[in-house]
């Protein structure tokens, strides 16, 4: 007599089976979804020839103390093959707050590198060529100074903004979720992302103004389709922002860009990357209706897979971040990041930096993920369960709309609510030990050998250092074009003005990050949390 | 017979976005039938001691993952002490590096809960210091 088989479902509640043939392909809605790389809708891939042409860029995130410190660990993973910057700030600069403000204490230069004004700028990007490398600017409640900034700093240096590339993270309305660097409330954040990207569209049409972020929405425990339909409602209600406004969605829709999070079922994310792409095709074309094929694709940076590692044991973290990176190049990733094997508990290392650069080289160089694109595609299992995953996202996104829609379920906490409901559940799961996690329920070893882990220094005088170069900077400047500048920014916040000329004009004049902040704290008020620990979001079957 | 249920006062200090953690725990804190008072992402010191004060904790929970929490509790401390807080039990959690565990107890942080630590463990702990 047979036993019963376990029953499988994954994270996303998909019952998997133990063999899908082409019976359940055609039963999941078949193949109509699928056409060619290259082609509408995008299933297997954005670009007909993928990395045979052109592999993914490596940006792996970096930044730490100040913006010297920053500029030399820039340029070691240059030299080491890296081909995008991705820039950490650290909590302040993240906030919108100067290094001399008393709320920064303890904050400045330790989870990235400090900002206070354009001289950061100039020597974090000092030699690098920034035709040649992307810059990706990990920068959320205080973007559109950064954004301004940056391009300040590129135009200085005499770069074209006509064809700069580069991009932004921007995503507010994710940050209310999770990672938790807001400064304005709900409507004036979103406003200011309309802003960011209208200003891009005419002055750095090839810059990518906003980065929206499945990424931290999974941290926080949403599912993997949660993570995907519900980054696609957050990125339409920046489109529907900026096309109020009377900007045509061809115009700004193909510089906006994704960042989604790899941690857990190899298929299941695969899966998740290929039904997104066709999804969020499907909806610009005929929610929105583009026309040009690039406001279609779902042009992303996918890895980090931060939530997946483990603080035990944590050289298997550099195991979990190949197979990672393996499903990022897997699902046609247009940018990978990886997190690193110590990041659970330090700054990274330059040694543990390099081991994630050498794991995404490995692919090219050795393993094929170069060659051949999309090369899951037709399989019976992939085929199905992408079908499976697109409908399920589809749902999704239907009930979120059905409450309300994303801005007022995130305004409401509701979305915060359910998450940690779901995270609160995968803990104790985790805990039980009904969610394998390796060398944590399984496999643990309690009186494992301690090894010596390098932690990243942190020095209380660098922070000196740096309010001491924000004083010399405020000596220095014209005191009368700053307070003009400041001025401009706070009446244009007032008027309903785009904000970012105004913006621009301020950091040109060595105006701080915390100096414009504070300005439009006056005029739009500080964001306050909803917190409630109720769970209130269903999804409901299709009929 | 009825008991008074322990009343946590549960914060995110400083600039730390990372509350994924401080929401578990609080859930956790919930289940295991206490009155937690969850502050938000944030807090300084002084809005920490307010919230102490005005909630009449029992406990007072600190969440930090980003690396900020020696330096904040350094601040934390005589702010508790002159307010008379010093009666409450102060436990932190997160991604607090072994290294800084001693430290954190000298300054009156009887429970310190590093990433790992089960959820169990901080409920049963608060229980048996507050029985």
């Amino acid at each position: 007599m047979n036993s019963p088989l376990k029953p499988v479902v994954n994270e996303s509640g998909i019952p998997i089976q133990p063999l899908y043939t082409a019976d359940d392909v055609s039963a999941s809605g078949g193949l109509g979804m699928l056409g060619r790389p290259g082609e509408y809708p995008f299933t297997r891939g954005i670009h007909p020839l993928m990395y045979r042409k052109q592999p993914f860029t490596m940006r792996q995130y970096t930044g730490f103390a100040n913006a010297a410190d920053t500029n030399r660990r820039f340029k070691f993973l240059i030299d080491n093959g890296q081909t995008g910057l991705n820039v950490a700030f650290d909590l302040a600069t993240q906030c919108g707050i100067d290094s001399d403000d008393p709320r920064a204490e303890g904050e400045v230069g330790r989870v990235g590198m400090a900002v206070d004004t354009l001289r950061d700028f100039e020597i974090a990007f000092d030699g690098i060529d920034l035709d040649k490398i992307t810059v990706s600017l990990t920068i959320n409640g205080a973007a559109a100074v950064l954004i301004a900034m940056y391009l300040a700093m590129a135009e200085r240096r005499g770069f074209n903004l006509k064809t700069l590339r580069g991009t932004a993270q921007n995503d507010i309305l994710k940050e209310f979720v999770g990672r938790g660097t807001w400064v304005f409330p709900v409507q004036p954040s979103i406003r200011l992302v309309g802003d960011t990207i209208e200003y891009c569209a005419e002055q750095a049409p090839k810059y990518s103004p906003v980065s929206v972020c499945g990424y931290h929405i999974r941290e926080s425990g949403a599912t993997p389709t949660q993570e995907m339909a519900w980054a696609f409602c957050i990125a339409r209600a920046y489109a529907d922002e900026v096309i109020r406004r009377g900007m045509p969605v061809d115009e700004f829709a193909g510089r906006l860009s994704y960042n989604f999070n790899i941690f857990g079922n190899l298929f299941e994310q695969v899966a998740k990357f290929r039904a997104g792409r066709s999804l969020w095709a499907q909806i610009m074309k005929e929610q929105y209706g583009a026309k040009e094929p690039g406001s279609m694709w779902l042009r992303m940076i996918a890895g980090g897979g931060g939530g997946g590692l483990t603080l035990e044991q944590p050289e298997n973290n550099i195991v979990r971040g190949a197979y990672y990176a393996l499903i990022a190049a897997l699902s046609g990733a247009q940018t990978m990041a990886l997190c690193c094997y110590d990041e659970a508990y330090t700054i990274p290392s330059e040694y543990a930096q390099r081991i994630s650069l050498r794991t995404m080289q490995l692919l090219i160089e050795e393993m094929g993920l170069a060659a051949t694109v999309d090369p899951l595609g037709g399989s019976y299992y992939v085929e199905t369960l992408t079908n499976q995953m697109r409908s399920e996202m589809q749902r999704i996104i239907a009930a979120t709309d059905a409450a309300g829609g994303i801005v007022k379920l995130v305004s409401e906490g509701v979305i915060q609510s359910q998450v940690s409901a779901q995270a609160y559940r995968m803990q104790r799961a985790i805990e039980s030990g009904a969610f394998p996690k390796v060398g944590v329920n399984v496999y643990r070893s309690d009186n494992e050998a301690q090894h010596a882990m390098e932690m990243h220094p942190y020095r209380r005088e660098d922070a000196a250092k740096q309010v001491a170069a924000l004083a010399q900077v405020k000596r220095e400047r014209d005191a009368f074009r700053v307070a003009r500048a400041l001025d401009r920014v706070e009446a244009d916040a007032r008027s309903g003005a785009n904000l970012m000329p105004a913006i621009v004009e301020a950091v040109k004049a060595y105006a701080s990050v915390g100096e414009i902040t504070n300005r439009l704290v006056g005029v739009f008020g500080r964001y306050r949390e909803p917190i409630r620990f109720d769970e209130t979001f269903t999804v409901r079957e299709a009929a | 017979m009825t008991t008074k249920r322990i009343k946590v006062v549960l914060a995110k200090p400083g600039l730390d976005g990372h509350d994924q953690g401080a929401k578990v725990v609080a859930r956790a804190m919930l289940d295991a039938g206490f009155d937690v008072h969850y502050t938000g992402l944030r807090q300084t010191p002084e809005e920490v001691r307010d919230a102490a004060l005005r909630e009449r904790a029992d406990v007072i929970a600190l969440s930090s993952m980003a690396g900020a929490h020696l330096s904040f509790c350094e601040r934390l401390k005589p702010l508790l002490d002159a307010a008379g807080l010093d009666k409450a039990l102060w436990i932190i959690g997160g991604n607090i590096p072994a290294a800084d565990h001693d430290a954190l107890r000298a300054l009156g942080f009887k429970g310190v809960f590093a990433t790992g630590s089960r959820l169990d463990a901080i409920t049963d702990f608060i229980k048996k210091q507050l029985s």
